[in-house]
């Protein structure tokens, strides 16, 4: 069957576009997204291994139903806020070599600190 | 709902995912990137409502499309908004990596259970069934994320709180300590 492994496909699609965004460009700003997308990648992957065919979500209603496994659903909720705050980090860092450097493209940076670190 | 349903709207809102993706990887103009960014986070959202994670969903709904768009909003606000274009020489070694990588997980993701199987190690292992069937009688609370995060791994929010408040403090360091120099520059 084509679907059982959709989820985990489409999981390591994302994490290749994260991956490449990450280390092919020079912008500080869209290295933090692919880095983002690749989390995002991650998580998707925990969510569907808890899925359960049928299930519903994990609230108790009374009834003997199947519920999906909370347990991937408690440790991806920590790292969601984990990763915003690493995020707001990584922007600030961009902020202060802005500051610096008068550019968010590593590229230029290096070029910047290669020029000035060179002998007169 | 019927399980035609479940695997269209899986099958859609992934495709729309991978799409939105692929736009962020490729747009230059970073107002349109963050833009793109918040519905990411959105479709990423209304995935975790259709696999049963309701609580992951609106945290991912209000932290990661609301949240985290501001946050770079922000940062365009201080620095700019325009990508340089792309410099050649890193596009192959880059390409090379990430499809290397992919075709390993891809490998490896055969030897996977089936998706939404009930017989997998994640469902069968005995800490799954203690949570779901002591969590009534020992707390209370019929929503089982809430009591698994606030009390059975309360040690673990502990540690996000701190990491949280750590991630708080660098940020003000770092930004203070900017304009602190700007209001010295004026003087």
């Amino acid at each position: 069957m084509i679907l059982a492994h959709y989820n985990y496909w489409v999981v390591v699609l994302l994490m290749m576009i994260g991956l490449y965004t990450i280390m092919a460009h020079s912008n500080l700003v869209k290295k933090l997204l692919g880095l983002m997308m690749f989390q995002t990648s991650v998580f998707l992957m925990f969510i569907s291994l808890g899925k359960i065919e049928g299930g519903t979500a994990p609230i108790l209603t009374g009834d003997a139903v199947a519920y999906s496994n909370p347990l991937p659903h408690v440790l991806i909720l920590t790292a969601i806020v984990v990763g915003v705050a690493t995020t707001a980090v990584g922007l600030a860092l961009v902020v202060r070599i802005h500051e610096a450097y008068r550019t968010i493209e590593e590229f230029e940076a290096i070029e910047r600190d290669k020029r000035e670190n060179q002998p007169a | 709902m019927n399980v035609f349903a479940f695997d269209a709207l899986n099958v859609f809102l992934l495709a729309c995912l991978v799409v939105t993706a692929i736009a962020i990887a490729r747009l230059r103009g970073l107002f349109a990137v963050a833009m793109l960014s918040g519905i990411y986070s959105l479709l990423s959202a209304s995935v975790f409502v259709l696999l049963d994670a309701v609580d992951v969903a609106f945290t991912e709904a209000a932290v990661g499309a609301g949240m985290t768009t501001v946050l770079f909003l922000a940062t365009f606000g201080l620095t700019r908004s325009r990508e340089n274009a792309a410099s050649h020489e890193r596009r192959l070694p880059a390409l090379l990596v990430s499809v290397a990588c992919g075709a390993v997980l891809l490998f490896a993701l055969s030897d996977l259970p089936p998706f939404g199987a009930a017989d997998t190690p994640v469902q069968t292992h005995p800490i799954a069934e203690r949570y779901v069937e002591t969590t009534h009688d020992e707390v209370g609370i019929p929503n089982m994320v809430t009591t698994l995060l606030a009390s059975y791994r309360g040690f673990d929010t502990l540690g996000e709180v701190m990491v949280v408040f750590t991630a708080g403090i660098a940020v003000l360091m770092l930004l203070g300590r900017c304009s602190r120099e700007r209001a010295e520059d004026d003087h």
